[in-house]
């Protein structure tokens, strides 16, 4: 094989690709890149959602911006490609040889909020009380649904920092990634839990008010835990009395700004039938509630090895070597190089059929998805050699999400 | 080891692992290698969204009630093997369980409309873990109840999984006396009985999963005393249609597929295509050899990978191949169980 065999084809383009003429059309990424202000990026466990929003985080700093990416996976997986020691709560710059910026967070959502508190209470009496009380302490750790709202949360207060012209939020890894934009709802819908409400009132209103159920779920509660913990959430909801409508404001708040131009929805999925079929769904409610998709990307797709319609290759249907082949190997009368040599193209040419059966399976599961999410564009991120889990492979696979060859 | 003995070790077994690695999968190849060796078996399912059913040829996600998969006679014979005895299944959210749990304690009538309310979500954040454990603790009742000979446990993410098995320490902590705290310390005695209980982990021979993988069965075993199975490794590449077992044998170019570790020169790819009847072109020989090289580096970047799964952790391996398809169904089961079973015969008894 000379040097300037096809070999590093299936590589990218190649960083010039980015700087090339005018006349060339920017990639549906490298649009994005440029036009808005939030991007999220939403997929369902497994499918490499952080490395893509790593990758995108990183083609945002190629192409001059000031990018920060937010990362929510317990995995840390983001500060070891970054070759950051650990991410905190706070933006952390990631060094490197690019015109822009690139930041990274990891969310921790008990300091997210315990910061909230402290920003929005009326007086530092109903933060400490607050802070310190059992179920707020439980609720900021553990509540599904806490993590999520804290995530948009944070990614609000950096849309409103000057310092970056963009954010990449990675999504928590919920196996049902709808949960992501419910969530804030959720968590307004708790604080403004109307039994407790009820229950704080002191006036015989309560008695009429609070269901005979209700009064008697309590009691038995009190019985099999303790009544402590109902003593907990009600000083809870009274210490909280006034923050609730902040909370519920601010989520709103997020939402016209996941509604508007400055937001971009990017779903990632792998050429898996469970991670499409997640990714289906969510883009269907994304329809649904009116966001949309704006770009699929689909990780991982096994690269193609694809000989021309002339090849004798291209007409192997996938029962090779069909008998006839074998029947006329074993018939000719051949040495043992020559069988190395049979049995080395048979290998060789079973392997490539295996891909090509593998491409052919992708392809038909990528149809399907390309559909519902019509017009957005589908860009394949390949299967590379290595895995990617170094700064090394994230610039990789940016390279195929701004290659124009999608 | 025997595949009855190994499906009879413990009566729980809860498949653990990261997203994506298949976690569904192996509880359906599992449970359909347990009935085909006559093993009563009972898959659990904690979200209650999973693909159990489609992998079992039926539509639709799993009930609280449980539905039977398979059975001695059923049509799956074909696709998945015969089975000797029956694969139930059935859901087990932790609102399933809360609600269960209210209604044995005399709150059946309200149960549901407490937890439409949402007074429920107050209730389990103001006691953290209860739901787990209250999920935890119905586990322990079909074990105690014998419901099946073994009880796979479909489990979600590991990091759910880990907090989900840990809360029951905080719940000591946090609830000191009424039926909530022998509850806990019931499902503390369950999960620390190898007899009763063990956790299967499943990962892929890649970097991230492999450091995962690692981390959580120290964890589970330091911080909750609980019998760990092997280490299922899934989605083995094949190369050139040979098989690979976990530990590398029959091992790629050079070894069993007859191909040299070296790849054959355009002269020699076309003279072998010639005497297996096709006329290769140069370029269609460039081709065959970038394919090549691009699965064997993929196959020896898995080596490395589960060489590096034995040093980071000293339990057994059992490898898995690859099944190629994009959709999960009948015969991909049938197929990854009988590879389950090849593949646990070749393990050590202990």
């Amino acid at each position: 094989m000379s040097p300037s065999s096809p070999k590093s084809s299936r590589k990218s383009a190649g960083p010039e690709a980015q700087n090339g003429d005018a006349r060339q059309t920017a990639s549906p990424i490298a649009e994005m890149i440029h036009s808005k202000k939030v991007i999220i990026c939403c997929g369902s466990g497994g499918v490499g959602k952080t490395t893509v929003s790593a990758a995108l985080a990183l083609s945002a700093a190629k192409a001059g911006k000031r990018v920060c990416v937010v990362t929510i996976d317990p995995a840390r997986r983001l500060a070891d490609a970054f070759g950051l020691e650990a991410l905190e709560n706070q933006p952390r710059s990631v060094a490197g040889d690019w015109p822009g910026e690139l930041w990274a967070l990891m969310l921790d959502t008990k300091v997210t909020f315990d910061d909230l508190i402290n920003r929005h209470s009326a007086n530092e009496a109903q933060a400490q009380a607050i802070l310190n009380n059992k179920l707020y302490r439980n609720l900021s750790g553990a509540l599904s649904g806490t993590q999520e709202y804290m995530a948009m949360e944070k990614l609000y207060e950096l849309y409103n920092d000057e310092r970056f012209d963009l954010v990449v939020v990675d999504t928590p890894p919920t196996r049902n990634a709808i949960d992501f934009l419910e969530a804030p709802k959720r968590l307004a819908n708790f604080l403004e839990n109307k039994i407790f409400r009820l229950l704080m009132m002191p006036t015989r209103a309560y008695l009429r008010a609070v269901s005979l159920a209700t009064r008697t779920f309590l009691r038995t509660i009190s019985k099999v835990v303790g009544a402590e913990v109902v003593t907990d959430a009600v000083e809870f909801f009274h210490a909280f009395e006034g923050l609730e409508e902040g909370f519920r404001q601010r989520a709103h708040r997020v939402e016209s700004l996941f509604g508007s131009d400055e937001t971009a929805f990017i779903l990632a999925t792998a050429p898996k039938s469970e991670a499409i079929d997640e990714a289906m769904f969510f883009a269907k409610r994304l329809l649904e509630i009116g966001l949309g998709v704006d770009a699929l990307i689909v990780n991982r797709v096994h690269p193609k090895f694809d000989p021309g319609p002339k090849s004798v290759l291209a007409g192997l249907d996938a029962t090779w070597p069909n008998t006839d082949g074998e029947r006329d190997l074993a018939a000719s009368k051949i040495d043992a190089k020559g069988h190395r040599e049979a049995s080395d193209a048979k290998a060789m040419i079973s392997n490539w059929l295996a891909i090509r059966a593998q491409n052919h399976a992708e392809e038909e599961l990528l149809a399907v998805i390309t559909k519902v999410v019509d017009p957005a564009p589908v860009v394949k991120v390949p299967l590379l050699q290595e895995d990617v889990h170094d700064l090394a492979g994230i610039e990789l696979v940016a390279e195929h999400l701004v290659d124009t060859q999608t | 080891m025997d595949a009855v003995e190994f499906s009879r070790q413990a009566r729980v077994v809860i498949v653990a692992g990261k997203g994506g690695v298949g976690k569904t999968t192996i509880t359906a190849a599992f449970a359909n290698m347990a009935a085909a060796k006559g093993v009563d078996t009972l898959i659990v399912e904690l979200d209650g969204k999973s693909a159990i059913p489609a992998d079992f040829g039926l539509e639709g996600t799993l009930d609280y009630e449980e539905v039977v998969l398979r059975e001695p006679g059923d049509s799956l014979s074909a696709q998945m093997g015969e089975c000797k005895a029956r694969v139930r299944a059935r859901r087990l959210t932790p609102d399933d369980a809360l609600i269960e749990y209210l209604a044995d304690h005399g709150m059946a009538r309200i149960s549901k409309r407490l937890a439409s309310s949402g007074v429920l979500d107050v209730v389990a954040t103001a006691i953290p873990g209860i739901r787990d454990i209250l999920v935890l603790g119905k586990i322990k009742q079909l074990d105690l109840l014998q419901s099946a000979d073994l009880i796979v446990v479909d489990a979600p993410a590991t990091g759910h999984t880990m907090g989900a098995l840990s809360s029951a320490f905080g719940l000591m902590d946090a609830v000191q006396v009424g039926p909530i705290r022998l509850q806990t310390s019931e499902v503390i005695e369950f999960l620390g009985d190898p007899k009763r209980c063990e956790v299967l982990l499943v990962t892929l021979a890649e970097e991230t999963p492999v450091n995962e993988v690692a981390e959580a069965a120290f964890e589970l075993e330091d911080k909750i005393g609980i019998k760990l199975g092997p280490v299922i490794v899934n989605c083995l590449l094949p190369v050139c249609g040979v098989e690979l077992d976990a530990d590398g044998e029959a091992a790629g170019p050079g070894n069993t597929s007859g191909l040299s570790m070296k790849l054959p020169s355009s002269s020699a790819l076309q003279k072998g295509g010639a005497l297996m009847g096709l006329k290769l072109s140069s370029a269609d020989c460039d081709l065959l050899s970038n394919a090549m090289e691009f699965e064997t580096t993929r196959h020896a970047l898995q080596q490395r990978q589960l060489a590096r799964l034995s040093e980071l952790l000293p339990l057994p391996q059992v490898g898995l191949p690859l099944y190629p398809t994009s959709k999960m169904d009948p015969a991909g089961i049938g197929f990854l169980s009988s590879k389950l079973e090849e593949a646990i015969a070749k393990m050590e008894p202990r």
